[in-house]
């Protein structure tokens, strides 16, 4: 009854606050311990305006593709696809540029529309199949990353490409679309992309909906929420944020790597849960998924300028996220 | 043998925020079956959480056999033989094991150091022989999630008694149980008596514990009340004393026309549940749906609301036929329905109270596509004024509220939505006196506006103190249609057994 949850949760805080502080704010005290480490090791170059921007570029793309994570949490899923959906829009927005020579407006609408198409066919998986959220996206992870490479035969995609026949590619990728990867489009985007969802998360009826959803999708349904409508759409959103992430990635580098988005996926995922704590929110948010992937890319930055090999950096990344998820289950389950 | 002998003295925890015992007292023994009853909140549960070993920062004194035992763990607890059974089963079981299993799992955890394997045969005799002490018949094999509710139960009993047990504590047990099962389980509750076993029984049935008990403790606030021999006292003294103020008419009836048929359901089957039911309400009734735990009232209530799909039927609302295949259509023509299962089908535990109470109706909270919170939280703060919630504010996360004012709002969020029709289903399971008869009131005021309910209850005294007419169910099937007014407890029980006319 009532009690024994006032019990649980009083429990817990009773340890004095300490640790509701941390729980609060733990993440942002973790980043602000960073941050000043770091300054203070590097002479101050690690807050210079120019590192500043380099962090923000850096985790542009990890930031994207964490919100979609974050969405597919919010209704109680786990979109596990999101890299394997990236690599794909990387692929394909890249391919409408070089082998079909076409503009910039059909380069990204074709993309993101196979990247909402998949976020539809795992709601498909997840509602009408009833296959467990993890294992249905896991299952489109494969599927989709081998679908992408298929279609790239296994190769790079680039300007003047040798083609099948062994003639050269003559389409040409734009500068407009290689801007939205470079300094500042590509951190408007990503700000606008989290302030977006961060909205409708908060301040609309279907982010309500999406995290009542999550809470108890019973109850929900019981009250006359579309449970299923809220969960389909949960995940053709996450797509389609992924499939933003793989076309900054692809104006980025300029070319398309088989498989690259899949290299977003874990970071994605802690950036995402480590979002949850942020604040004391306790619930997945987009603006705990930006400071969770500012967490993690500003490490990363920070390692790299005190010239820690780059082979060892996951322990140390690793550790930081066992610290910072330490900081907010410590409290909960007790 | 020398009789078990327990006192807790002068036992105080507190919580942040929450002083949750004050100075409380209990004493038991051995052979005697103690009621401990008391309002929401009242600290039955924390109390009996303490001499199980759940919390370790109590203060005070726990007496057993006239020797001071420190009691912080809950293998403390279980080593002196006190054993519990938590109001919510599913929650100390596990359900994709056999009931062999579950049956034998403290012996498994706590009597298995040194032993790699496991003796199956051993464990599954050993288990069925408890069962067979306890006279229920519930086979060993079968995984517990396939069970009843009450079966879950005796398998938890089960495995209380699968150590040496002195004390047996059961929280609510009767609460979720229909007529027959809570038979069954006095006859095992008389058993242990007789074979030494002390009881301690909280209930928020009061008839039962003049019922089965010897003794009862009342607590209120944290603190010890009063104890005395049940015999010595009356159900109107015990309500007394647990409010700390006389109670007046338990059933407070709101007097009102009864207008015209509203509300029709014609031939619904779900080929499992629910055979061939119709039934109609008109505006201002309580409709009763009285019947024995597993007759379908749940499934009907469920039914109506389109949550269980039927295979035939028709359902009218004011004369219109409505197409209802999901709960959201039947929102959208106002029905409402608050669901047996409380906590898990009615409230988001971990969402705020006003999150709670706007659900159903946010659509009409939104200004120019975005959620108008300081419309929200004033509806919220209104709602929770009428409905006399008890909560620090409409911030306050549900989880954190009474059972009875969890219940209240999920009446108010169906209130905020302006429904039509409410079906009721099992709306005082686990509910306080006090809290109980708000929610009576409530129906009441329902009525009085001229809205309609349909009241579902294993609880006959409630059906035939709130609702105008009934209709009983028994195996699916409305068995027998009765005007209120001119039926008796024995009647409804009789039709609810499934007796014919």
């Amino acid at each position: 009854m009532s009690k024994q949850v006032k019990d649980g949760e009083a429990r817990a805080i009773k340890r004095f606050d300490l640790f509701d502080f941390l729980y609060k704010y733990g993440t942002l005290f973790t980043i602000v311990i960073i941050v000043v480490f770091f300054s203070i090791t590097t002479d101050g170059r690690f807050i210079s305006p120019a590192n500043i921007i380099n962090i923000l570029r850096a985790m542009s793309i990890t930031t994207v593709i964490a919100t979609g994570i974050t969405i597919s949490l919010v209704v109680g899923g786990f979109d596990l696809s999101v890299g394997s959906v990236a690599s794909m829009t990387m692929a394909l927005s890249i391919a409408m540029f070089v082998w079909y020579e076409q503009n910039i407006v059909v380069s990204i609408l074709v993309a993101l529309i196979v990247a909402g198409i998949i976020g539809f066919l795992n709601s498909v998986l997840i509602i009408r199949f009833k296959i467990p959220d993890m294992l249905a996206t896991l299952a489109a992870m494969f599927i989709f990353n081998g679908v992408s490479t298929t279609f790239s035969k296994g190769k790079i995609i680039s300007q003047n490409m040798i083609m099948e026949d062994g003639s050269v590619s003559t389409g040409l990728i734009p500068a407009s679309f290689r801007s939205l990867g470079q300094v500042p489009v590509i951190i408007i985007v990503m700000a606008a992309l989290v302030i977006i969802v961060h909205i409708f998360l908060t301040y609309t009826k279907h982010g309500r909906y999406m995290y009542v959803v999550g809470g108890n999708a019973e109850a929900a349904r019981l009250s006359g929420v579309k449970v299923d409508k809220y969960r389909r759409i949960a995940y053709i959103m996450a797509a389609i944020l992924a499939g933003i992430g793989g076309i900054l990635l692809a104006a980025r580098i300029g070319q398309s790597n088989p498989s690259a988005g899949a290299g977003y996926l874990m970071e994605s995922v802690a950036a995402a849960f480590i979002g949850f704590s942020v604040a004391g929110v306790g619930k997945p948010n987009a603006i705990g998924t930006f400071v969770g992937a500012l967490l993690m890319v500003a490490l990363s930055n920070g390692l790299v300028m005190k010239s820690v090999p780059y082979y060892s950096m996951d322990i140390i990344k690793g550790a930081v996220l066992v610290l910072a998820l330490g900081i907010t289950y410590y409290k909960q389950k007790r | 043998m020398d009789k078990f002998q327990l006192e807790m003295r002068d036992i105080s925890i507190e919580f942040p925020g929450v002083k949750a015992l004050k100075g409380a007292n209990f004493k038991t023994s051995g052979g005697i079956i103690h009621a401990l009853v008391g309002a929401n909140g009242a600290g039955k549960s924390t109390l009996m959480k303490v001499l199980s070993g759940v919390y370790t920062h109590w203060e005070g004194t726990i007496l057993i056999n006239g020797e001071e035992h420190n009691i912080r763990t809950v293998k403390d607890s279980k080593d002196r033989g006190i054993e519990i059974v938590y109001q919510e089963v599913d929650v100390a079981l596990i359900p994709y094991l056999s009931v062999a299993e579950n049956i034998m799992l403290d012996q498994m955890v706590m009597n298995h150091e040194g032993k790699q394997f496991v003796n199956w045969h051993e464990v599954r005799r050993k288990a069925g022989e408890i069962l067979k002490k306890l006279k229920v018949d519930i086979p060993v094999n079968v995984n517990v999630e396939n069970l009843s509710l009450a079966q879950k139960q005796m398998v938890l009993i089960a495995r209380a008694l699968s150590r040496d047990c002195k004390l047996l504590i059961m929280d609510e047990p009767t609460a979720p149980l229909s007529q027959a099962e809570t038979e069954e389980l006095f006859k095992v509750i008389r058993d242990l008596k007789a074979a030494g076993v002390g009881v301690v029984f909280i209930t928020h049935r009061l008839p039962e514990i003049f019922q089965i008990c010897d003794e009862i403790t009342i607590m209120r606030d944290g603190r010890f009340i009063t104890s005395m021999k049940v015999q010595d006292t009356s159900e109107k003294e015990v309500i007394e004393y647990m409010l700390g103020r006389s109670f007046e008419e338990i059933f407070p009836k709101c007097q009102t026309e009864i207008g015209e048929v509203c509300f029709e359901a014609k031939n619904l089957s779900d080929e499992k549940m629910i055979k061939d039911v119709s039934i109609y309400a008109r505006k201002g009734e309580i409709v009763g749906i009285a019947g024995l735990v597993g007759a379908g009232k749940t499934e009907l209530c469920k039914a109506l609301f389109g949550a269980i799909p039927l295979k035939t039927g028709e359902i009218y609302l004011n004369g219109k036929k409505l197409s209802i295949q999901q709960p959201y259509m039947a929102v959208s023509q106002g029905l409402a329905l608050v669901p047996e299962e409380r906590r898990k089908e009615g409230v988001l535990i971990d969402e705020p109270v006003h999150t709670n109470l706007t659900l159903p109706s946010i659509k009409s909270f939104v200004k120019r596509g975005f959620i108008d919170f300081i419309k929200e939280y004033q509806v919220s703060r209104k709602m929770i004024s009428d409905l006399n919630i008890v909560t620090p504010s409409e911030f306050q996360k549900v989880a954190f509220l009474s059972g009875g004012n969890q219940q209240k709002v999920v009446v108010g969020k169906w209130l905020i939505a302006d429904a039509e029709v409410y079906i009721f289903d099992e709306p005082t399971k686990g509910v306080d006196v006090g809290a109980k008869k708000d929610i009576f009131e409530l129906i009441g005021n329902l009525v009085c506006e001229g809205k309609t309910v349909i009241y579902a209850s294993s609880e006959i005294p409630e059906i035939l103190g709130i609702t105008d007419r009934v209709y009983v169910m028994y195996d699916g099937k409305i068995s027998k249609e009765l005007v209120t007014s001119e039926t008796t407890e024995d009647e409804i029980l009789y039709y609810s057994a499934g007796g014919k006319n």
